[in-house]
């Protein structure tokens, strides 16, 4: 067994993400918050834009759960572990920073599929006809893994204050959601609007779901698809590069 | 003997204070070391450097064979850390730490599940192995974490204050368990305040102060540097007169203590050597005969006072 080999540095991660599940994932308040956010934020611009059909609000309202079951606890669990000291613990065992990021990674990722497809599941009661099955599971899985890396990068700087880094997870978060065609449609937006949009990934996840429940699409599905996988791609680089720089100024 | 510990000019700094100032030891393949100082001395920033935990500003550290910078991974699978503050996943129960660790370190399940039983047993804890950590005192909490250091069977172990605080029960447990580990092989890496108990456990002792090393010896030939001038204490079956003893080799100065003579020798051996001919020579037994040296606590105190800037 070759100890910081990558098969064996990937089974750590698993073990990380088990832990994250266990502990962080599977608590009754996490789990509500996870459904009721995304669905009492819906059914506020339900009331409010009854112009908008039902389709594109679920559309938004699939966006809007992934996005943020994705990025609602993995900011938090290293300033939770860094109180608690078991960062220490975890930087004294033989497992790469990467692999302690990507481990949290997999559990938020798990964690964003598994609410997400309960809203699906909720769009389709609702009479939503699934158009294509294969490219919302494709985006579901491809912008889970870009919203985890975005979860972790907002768990970069070096406090152990978990209010600090929900502050400011709020504050990147609530405003990627009104610059994402989720509210708005992005033909209905203005040139500023749209600038915006291009730079949040969620744009593009959002456009996926609602080509695949009403075959209509802003960007090309290609566009759409290779923007997510670059975002997750650079994102993921970042989140693990600046990781290794600032974890000892957790301790 | 070999070199588990190596570390050369180990240096950190925190802003505009050096907290370890180019410290150098070795720690040999079987020996517990006791790594010892006062509070803020650089204990545990010293542990922390050399388990991989904070980087090194300075200098450079080999643990079992392997660079700490450029090879941690490695390096973190051969050795267990028992840290100061217990750090079990408190939602977790007792097993699902071992498991966690067990996987950390690449155990395969099965072992790792008989390694947990046997640890838990030897511990005292495999009856509360399903409660949640949180539900547990201070003391099962430290032995939970040696548990814990211990899945992968390491090589060495690194402990910074393993029984501070405990009750004097989890206390002799932890000491027996960490000389019966000993025995077996492991090399101990101590941090501790407690100088009774380095003084009974560690074959060498490293004095830290103001971040830099000012001792590195045997406990008991620490205490005997200190002072140039020995004592000895020593009683005989019948009266005998004090000059006699003043005038015998190797003997400074003679001063009666109730029943006892107390004899400052500058040679401790050769006043020993005297005293046992003295007592042949003129039919007195010997009934008591004990060497005075300082205690650790005393070494400690003195050449931490030494070292003072």
């Amino acid at each position: 067994m070759n100890p910081s080999g990558f098969p064996e540095q990937v089974r750590r991660a698993w073990a990380i993400a088990k832990k994250d599940i266990r502990i962080y994932y599977f608590k009754g308040p996490v789990l509500i918050f996870g459904v009721f956010m995304p669905v009492f934020l819906f059914l506020a611009f339900f009331m409010g834009s009854r112009q908008l059909p039902l389709s594109f609000l679920i559309s938004g309202l699939i966006g809007m759960t992934l996005f943020f079951t994705a990025t609602a606890v993995s900011p938090a669990i290293f300033p939770w572990e860094g109180q608690a000291k078991t960062l220490e613990r975890l930087a004294s065992c033989p497992i790469t920073i990467e692999a302690i990021v990507f481990g949290d990674m997999i559990a938020s990722l798990l964690f964003g599929i598994g609410i997400t497809i309960v809203t699906v599941i909720i769009g389709l009661a609702l009479g939503l006809s699934l158009l294509h099955g294969i490219t919302l599971l494709a985006a579901i899985f491809l912008a889970a893994c870009c919203f985890s890396a975005i979860g972790m990068l907002l768990a970069v700087p070096p406090t152990n204050v978990p209010s600090n880094i929900m502050m400011l997870s709020s504050l990147i978060k609530f405003p990627l959601v009104f610059i994402s065609g989720i509210f708005i449609p992005l033909e209905q937006m203005p040139a500023w609007g749209l600038v915006l949009a291009v730079c949040s990934p969620l744009t593009y996840f959002t456009d996926l779901v609602r080509y695949s429940f009403t075959d209509t699409h802003y960007f090309p599905v290609l566009i759409d698809t290779i923007a997510l996988a670059v975002f997750t791609l650079v994102f993921t680089v970042i989140t693990m590069y600046l990781h290794k720089r600032t974890m000892p100024l957790r301790m | 003997m070999t070199d588990i510990i190596h570390a050369s000019d180990l240096t950190k700094v925190f802003g505009k204070s050096i907290a370890v100032d180019h410290i150098s030891f070795d720690v040999q393949n079987g020996e517990i070391f006791g790594f010892l100082g006062p509070n803020g001395a650089g204990k545990t920033t010293t542990t922390r450097m050399l388990t991989g935990v904070i980087p090194l500003d300075f200098g450079t550290a080999t643990i079992l064979g392997y660079d700490i910078r450029s090879e941690p991974v490695q390096a973190k699978q051969g050795f267990g850390v028992v840290p100061e503050t217990s750090n079990a996943y408190t939602d977790l129960t007792a097993w699902q730490n071992l498991m966690l660790m067990g996987e950390l370190y690449g155990l395969p399940r099965a072992r790792a599940e008989q390694r947990s039983s046997d640890l838990l047993e030897m511990v005292g804890l495999l009856e509360r192995k399903d409660q949640k950590v949180q539900a547990y005192s201070k003391g099962m909490k430290q032995r939970l974490i040696l548990t814990m250091a211990l899945i992968h069977e390491p090589e060495l172990l690194f402990l910074d204050e393993p029984t501070s605080g405990l009750d004097v029960q989890s206390t002799q447990m932890i000491l027996s368990l960490l000389r019966d580990l000993n025995k077996q092989g492991t090399t101990i890496f101590l941090t501790t305040h407690n100088m009774e108990e380095a003084n009974r456990l560690c074959h060498r002792v490293g004095i830290i102060h103001g971040g830099k090393m000012v001792a590195i010896d045997a406990p008991e030939k620490l205490k005997t540097a200190i002072d140039r001038v020995h004592k000895i204490e020593v009683s005989f079956d019948r009266e005998l007169l004090g000059d006699a003893l003043a005038g015998l080799g190797g003997v400074t100065g003679v001063n009666r203590t109730g029943d006892k003579w107390q004899i400052t020798a500058g040679n401790r051996d050769a006043a020993i050597r005297s005293l046992v001919t003295f007592s042949q020579q003129n039919g007195a037994a010997i009934v008591t005969l004990n060497t005075l040296a300082p205690s650790l606590d005393e070494a400690f105190l003195r050449l931490t006072q030494e070292a003072k800037p």
